[in-house]
């Protein structure tokens, strides 16, 4: 399977696309304070014209995200799996 | 304009007769067929002009079948190629029934977005509801029952708000036609109608049905489901209540509450449904902002989002079908042996996400533009939020605990696993493509939708944009993946207040109702009839005890001479022993009070 070998190939350089992922976040961040590559007119507001205002915002967005549900999980929301069928016994 | 003296053939009879046909089709042609049909239907709504069809007076009023202008063609279009796609990748099923169920079910679909009037929408509405709960039921499993009656309930229930709805609508108006309602002044029937739509959209808490539905549908059966209950209800969301302020915020309410709820989720299926609560949401939203561009935004995100939420729904679906598992806690390092199965649903993926290059790209983003450029920045901020959360888990978390991560599959899951059958490869293959193509190729839909465009996604800002925050929320994602690691658990949610609720309810109605019964019981059948039987055992004793001893409690006697008298009067009446001079003065009374009243009145 030509599909398989392909993602045996590249989970064998695992290490290596970590590092290229990392290089490619940082030039995001780079393209993006740089005016010729990323027209900032389109910004809708002042906030975004920082450089890699949308990079933290996605970071912060998961982590908020991952914690409060979480945190709401926590709440007695996260039940086992016979938890109906339990109740009902 | 053309009149309905013209002869116009419903889509929905296409597929209603279609599906009545359907049981009699000898196998060796069946899966002919079962391919030609949704293609008439789909060949037949391209080749229609707009226009209005299919008037029929109904009593006081008009009902209207076909009512073709922009905003329905658009839906109807992908409506249409939904029900191939669904069919294609349901071909081998060998229940005849499911197969007519879900047929049936776009019918009703198809025929609630052409509905002219509120009466033949409501109609085509309940189709849809009691033939769409045959996908479920048909799983066979008695969860699947279950969850299908607790999905039946509710969408009666709101049925019986849109019906109620419209009745009062009714009231105050000349014609029932399913136009635009007056969002600044809404009435109770509208309110009513509104709740219906709503409850159809799943929109908290009215969502529960959806993932307690979906999750247990069949693996086909959820490929439709997850196409046409809601975005019919999108669709009738944009045409009656465009602008409607307080829908702003319940979309984005939705959008937030199904990312919350997928991270907690262990059964893909049911990630995926709360996903559809979510994107749903950015629709919600839209439609609340109601410009040209949000309702442009909305349409477009409706047909991107059944095309790519059918292709997840089609991944996962192979995945249940060919291994029978659907939770992440019993899957796991399967890329080995469903390759295609993975590329497909990361396609999914990456379209609901809206990577560029994917069709979510071009369509989410419409709406988020929209709440911009209205100013209503709180909304664009947390809907852009709630896509970072989209990556994480439909683009991230489906793929990798099911493809890759720990292998938590057991060794008969294992041997069974392997890439689907040809035609749901295909239907997927086709899905794929779709995606891509609406991503890369833009006049596709935006030609479609029903204002004109002038919204480009493909600007450099735009770009920078989507990806910081998509790389970005993957960088997270293997940051914390120990956090996201499934466990074998469910999230409750409101559907909790039906289903451990209706316990309570019957326990007081249990209590409450035959306590009352036993106390009526007590009373009627048993206190009242003694006492009346002590009474009439001596009426006239009881009567002068009752005003001789209030008399002889004022005159100061004790309780012996009390005692003593109550004996006396006893043992008068029960021996009819009483003077006649006693009798004579009562009967003298009485005879004289007769007489004043005679003469007073």
């Amino acid at each position: 399977m030509i599909l398989v070998r392909l993602i045996d190939y590249l989970r064998d350089r695992w290490s290596l696309l970590v590092k290229l992922f990392l290089v490619v976040l940082a030039l995001l961040v780079v393209a993006d304070a740089l005016p010729f590559i990323v027209d900032k007119e389109k910004a809708h507001t002042a906030a975004e014209r920082l450089p890699g205002f949308w990079s933290l915002f996605g970071f912060v967005s998961c982590v908020i995200i991952i914690y409060v549900s979480k945190l709401f999980g926590g709440l007695g929301i996260m039940r086992i799996e016979d938890y109906y069928n339990d109740y009902f016994k | 304009m053309i009149t309905s003296s013209e002869l116009w053939v419903h889509p929905s009879l296409i597929l209603l007769f279609g599906a009545l046909l359907l049981p009699l089709i000898p196998k060796r042609v069946r899966q002919g067929y079962l391919l030609l049909v949704p293609i008439l239907v789909f060949v037949h709504i391209h080749g229609m002009a707009q226009g209005t069809y299919g008037e029929v007076p109904f009593l006081s009023w008009t009902l209207t079948f076909g009512r073709v202008d922009a905003l329905a063609s658009v839906f109807g279009y992908i409506m249409a190629l939904m029900a191939i796609l669904g069919t294609l990748y349901a071909l081998h099923v060998r229940k005849t029934g499911e197969l007519v169920a879900a047929w049936v079910y776009v019918a009703g679909s198809l025929g609630a977005i052409y509905a002219g009037d509120l009466l033949t929408l409501f109609l085509f509405w309940e189709l849809m509801a009691f033939s769409s709960v045959f996908l479920i039921w048909y799983r066979q499993e008695s969860d699947s029952l279950a969850a299908g009656f607790r999905y039946l309930l509710v969408h009666a229930a709101g049925g019986v708000s849109l019906l109620a709805g419209i009745l009062l609508y009714s009231r105050g108006v000349e014609s029932l036609a399913f136009v635009s309602f007056n969002v600044q002044n809404l009435g109770a029937g509208e309110w009513l109608i509104l709740i219906g739509f709503i409850l159809n959209a799943a929109v908290p808490p009215l969502h529960a049905w959806l993932p307690d539905g979906y999750g247990e549908a069949t693996f086909s059966g959820s490929v439709f489901l997850c196409a046409f209950t809601t975005k019919t209800a999108v669709y009738a969301l944009a045409r009656g209540f465009a602008g409607l302020e307080i829908l702003i915020p319940l979309g984005v309410v939705m959008a937030l509450y199904g990312v919350v709820y997928a991270v907690l989720e262990n059964d893909c299926r049911r990630l995926l449904a709360y996903h559809i609560v979510s994107q749903v949401g950015y629709m919600v939203a839209g439609v609340g902002i109601g410009t040209q561009l949000a309702i442009n935004g909305v349409c477009a995100h409706a047909f991107a989002h059944i095309l790519y939420k059918g292709l997840l729904f089609m991944g996962c679906g192979s995945v249940l079908y060919m291994t029978g598992q659907s939770k992440f806690t019993e899957l796991g390092g399967l890329y080995k042996k469903m390759p295609w199965t993975f590329l497909f649903t990361l396609i999914g993926g990456l379209s609901i996400s809206a990577f560029p290059l994917f069709s979510g790209f071009v369509s989410k983003s419409m709406t988020v533009q929209a709440g911009f450029d209205e100013h209503i920045l709180w909304a664009a901020f947390l809907l852009t939020l709630a896509s970072a959360g989209t990556f994480l888990h439909t683009g991230l978390k489906v793929p990798y605990f099911i493809w890759f991560g720990k292998n938590h599959c057991k060794p008969e899951t294992w041997e069974r696993a392997a890439d689907p059958p040809w035609n749901m490869n295909a239907a997927m293959a086709i899905t794929s493509v779709l995606c891509i193509y609406i991503g890369i190729y833009t006049p596709y839909l935006y030609n479609m939708l029903p204002y004109p465009v002038d919204y480009n996604p493909y600007t450099s800002y735009h770009i920078s944009e989507a990806m910081q925050v998509l790389l970005f929320t993957m960088l997270g994602f293997f940051l914390l993946i120990k956090k996201l690691q499934p466990t074998a658990t469910i999230a409750i949610d409101t559907d909790w207040f039906y289903r451990i609720g209706a316990s309570y309810f019957y326990k007081g109605a249990d209590k409450g109702a035959n306590s009352l019964n036993t106390m009526g019981d007590q009373i009627a059948m048993r206190r009242v009839p003694n006492a009346l039987a002590r009474f009439f055992a001596m009426p006239g004793g009881h009567i002068q005890w009752l005003l001789m001893r209030t008399l002889l409690r004022a005159g100061g006697a004790t309780e012996a001479q009390i005692e003593t008298e109550r004996q006396k009067v006893a043992q008068r009446s029960r021996e009819g022993s009483y003077p006649v001079g006693g009798s004579v003065l009562l009967a003298v009374v009485f005879l004289s009070l007769v007489s004043i009243l005679f003469f007073l009145f």
